[in-house]
């Protein structure tokens, strides 16, 4: 099998065996909903509705507030308690509309209406996604119809699916493409109606070697859609990485990938595409992933957003040892949580609790220069000589040695011998040259 | 209760530690075939450069109330090198020297591991050299004083290239076997702790300069015992690539091994001295900072042709 890669990049303990056999279950909760407000990346979306007022299945609940964001969407049906600032994955407190659940799970009229994509025409298709609140669920939240609506459509050359799976110990968009590839595939031809010029890539990393087999034999005699099997490496999945390992296009942070002719969609995210536009059923739903050594029994979970992250817990059988860390998504990019009093939304996409904290147990010390952190860099730039700049507090330095190209992904933390908090440091860096960039706008 | 971190929250189990160890289990070939080779002086004279290295970073450290670092072994690697870098029978005071200088003056003043600007072990060896011209220049095999190869083929000498690959020949106690410090230099290439960048441009450039340089055409001879002799194997293989006095960037990488090796050449065609490598490296150090800077890599997908099509030319 040919393999395609980028330069740089990790092997870290992948941690995938522990959840990638088991089926997708699904669970069902009742009580308290929450949705917050933002669940993506723009604007936040305005509630649409009152405290008291009663809510269907698939009924809009925020509206979008600007062209980039994204509507949220009701997964149960139930009596709206209150509109409140409620705790979220990232840490910070977002204005979230709390429903409580009937669980009588009526929907809105029209829901799970089946349709046939080839008889709407592109902005049909655009605004059922834009209706449906998809965004992208890989994690950064952008909303989905936006990044479908490109200056120019007809300059798309590729869309790209994401079936990399780089970060660590995830295995939902495994199971998604084990259990459901036929849906995929027909996601990916919904977008690709959408580009005339443009054909299908499914990028998967061969750790996925069943996967990549499925999906080959599916397509095989598709005109427009193939299967490129990626070599597995952290990250492998980032959007820039992805993109060059599929077409040896390449980006950099000012660049779209529409500016490289691509698009590219997480799994997913093509998954909620085809539901919304074939099947008229919103965004509702994710597949999460709860993992990691103190979770009793490791498995993915198909739940409706809003439902808390205690919820999964509980459903994987609970903590069988003390857990030093608990991450919303991976190891890698994940974020830190410090409560699993917060609710399912769009873009989570793993619990993943671990008995170690390398974090806290690697010391840092000081920098002996060896150029690891060079090698692994996917942005080709050197973290050793940003992190001078960062730690100086020279943004301007830190900008001209290149360090907006740093994507976060962590390889440099990962690999550093010295145990040197550089991501962290460039994320800071990273916000203060932005920070700086908008206040010149300003004037 | 958890603990709350930016990501990533996992790391590799690669330490400073691990790393300095790797150098040190590299440099024991070539240890072991000197205190072979040269008997209980040379152990005696590696023995007193480690211990006195060690002790004089746990002493500054202590008096001047840093947290202690000994544990990083880096102090130990420095030591070893020291000794390797000593004449067999020199009097053991000068070592010891060398270990304080090298640890307190080159590397602490300087603000410790990591921030000194020159290869503490071989600043250590040309202050000695400097000071102590008589002993550090006096070589001795089984016994007998004798000259180094390249001071007899200097001289118009000729010397037996096998003798000079195993290790048979006066020199200091780390340098002598080519064979020991290749087995050892190819345990860290394997090991990835250093790559072929610094050592191959070094000593490919000294090559292509004696052959332009030197007159002697095409004595292959004269070439091998250039390469294998006098400290250029220790040199390039485990000085060069010392992390934190070579530049961090691929291209400034090659480019500090080819201007070591002119700068090598020159020393040995031109200089006074047969030998060459330390003050090439040290001289070479004080150019990293400038190497790195004209050599900055290209982010990746920076300056690339724009992909996209101009498919609105006709309207």
């Amino acid at each position: 099998m040919k393999l395609s890669t980028f330069k740089g990049g990790i092997h870290p303990y992948e941690g995938k065996e522990l959840s990638k056999d088991r089926p997708v279950r699904e669970i069902s909760v009742g009580g308290e909903y929450v949705f917050p407000v933002q669940q993506h990346i723009g604007a936040p979306a305005v509630p649409a509705v009152k405290p008291g007022e009663r809510v269907l299945v698939g009924q809009t609940i925020a509206q979008a507030g600007g062209f980039v964001s994204a509507n949220v969407i009701s997964s149960v049906s139930g009596k709206v308690k209150l509109i409140e600032p409620r705790l979220t994955a990232s840490g910070a407190y977002v204005n979230s509309i709390v429903i409580e659940n009937d669980e009588k799970y009526e929907t809105v009229p029209g829901y799970g209406q089946k349709r046939d994509y080839k008889a709407l025409d592109a902005k049909e298709i655009r605004d059922d996604i834009r209706a449906a609140g998809i965004v992208g669920m890989g994690g950064a939240g952008f909303p989905t119809d936006v990044k479908l609506t490109p200056k120019d459509p007809a300059s798309i050359d590729y869309v790209i699916v994401n079936g990399a799976e780089c970060e660590p110990y995830l295995t939902s968009d495994y199971r998604e493409m084990m259990e459901h590839p036929e849906e995929i595939v027909r996601g990916l031809e919904v977008e690709l109606s959408l580009f005339d010029n443009a054909k299908g890539i499914i990028g998967i990393e061969d750790n996925k070697r069943d996967a990549i087999e499925l999906f080959t034999k599916l397509v095989r005699g598709h005109e427009r859609i193939s299967v490129h099997p990626l070599k597995t490496k952290y990250p492998q999945g980032g959007e820039r990485t992805l993109i060059y390992a599929c077409t040896k296009r390449q980006i950099n942070s000012s660049m779209l990938p529409a500016d490289a002719g691509c698009v590219v969609s997480n799994i997913d995210t093509v998954l909620s595409v085809k539901r919304a536009v074939c099947d008229g059923l919103p965004l509702i739903t994710r597949t999460i992933t709860v993992t990691g050594d103190c979770v009793k029994e490791p498995r993915n979970f198909h739940i409706r957003c809003g439902a808390s992250y205690n919820a999964l817990l509980e459903a994987a059988g609970g903590l069988v040892k003390e857990a030093a860390k608990m991450i919303s998504g991976g190891p890698m990019m994940g974020q830190a949580l410090y409560s699993t009093d917060i609710p399912v939304t769009k873009t989570s996409s793993a619990l993943t609790v671990l008995s170690r904290d390398d974090a806290y147990d690697k010391k840092e010390s000081a920098c002996i220069r060896c150029g690891k952190c060079a090698d692994v860099c996917p942005g080709g730039v050197v973290p050793q000589i940003l992190m001078k700049y960062a730690l100086a507090g020279d943004w301007e330095g830190y900008e001209a040695a290149g360090g907006m190209e740093c994507c976060e992904c962590g390889c440099c933390t990962y690999i550093c011998p010295a145990g040197r908090k550089l991501t962290q440091a460039f994320k800071t860096a990273r916000r203060n040259v932005m920070a700086a960039r908008r206040r010149k706008g300003g004037k | 209760m958890f603990r709350i971190s930016s990501s990533p929250h996992v790391r590799s189990s690669q330490t400073v530690r691990g790393t300095m160890l790797d150098v040190i289990i590299a440099l024991l070939p070539a240890t072991v075939w000197g205190i072979y080779k040269f008997g209980p002086d040379a152990f005696l004279v590696v023995l007193a450069s480690v211990t006195s290295a060690l002790l004089a970073e746990y002493m500054y450290e202590k008096f001047m109330k840093k947290p202690l670092t000994v544990g990083d072994l880096s102090a130990v690697l420095t030591g070893l090198l020291i000794g390797l870098n000593m004449p067999p029978g020199v009097p053991l005071f000068i070592p010891v020297l060398g270990s304080f200088f090298a640890i307190i003056v080159v590397k602490q003043l300087f603000g410790g591991l990591g921030q000194n600007f020159m290869n503490p072990a071989l600043a250590a060896r040309c202050f000695l050299v400097i000071s102590f011209a008589r002993p550090m220049t006096r070589f001795t095999v089984d016994g007998v004083s004798s000259a180094t190869p390249l001071a007899v083929i200097k001289n118009g000498g000729t010397c037996d290239l096998l003798d000079m690959f195993l290790g048979n020949c006066g020199g200091t106690i780390g340098e002598v076997s080519t064979a020991a410090l290749l087995l050892g230099a190819g345990y860290l290439v394997g090991r990835k702790v250093i790559s072929l960048r610094i050592p191959l441009a070094y000593i490919l450039t000294f090559v292509v300069f004696e052959m332009i340089f030197s007159g002697r055409g095409l004595d292959a001879n004269y070439y091998l015992a250039q390469v294998c002799g006098g400290g250029l194997m220790l040199g390039a293989w485990f000085m060069a690539t010392d992390y934190v006095t070579s530049p961090i960037t691929k291209k400034g990488q090659i480019v500090y091994g080819f201007i070591l090796g002119i700068l090598t050449g020159i020393l040995r065609i031109y200089g006074s001295s047969a030998e060459g490598v330390s003050y090439s490296i040290i001289l070479g150090n004080l150019l990293v900072p400038f190497i790195e800077k004209f050599t900055m890599p290209t982010p990746f997908g920076i300056g690339r042709r724009k992909y996209v099509k101009k498919t609105q030319e006709g309207a």
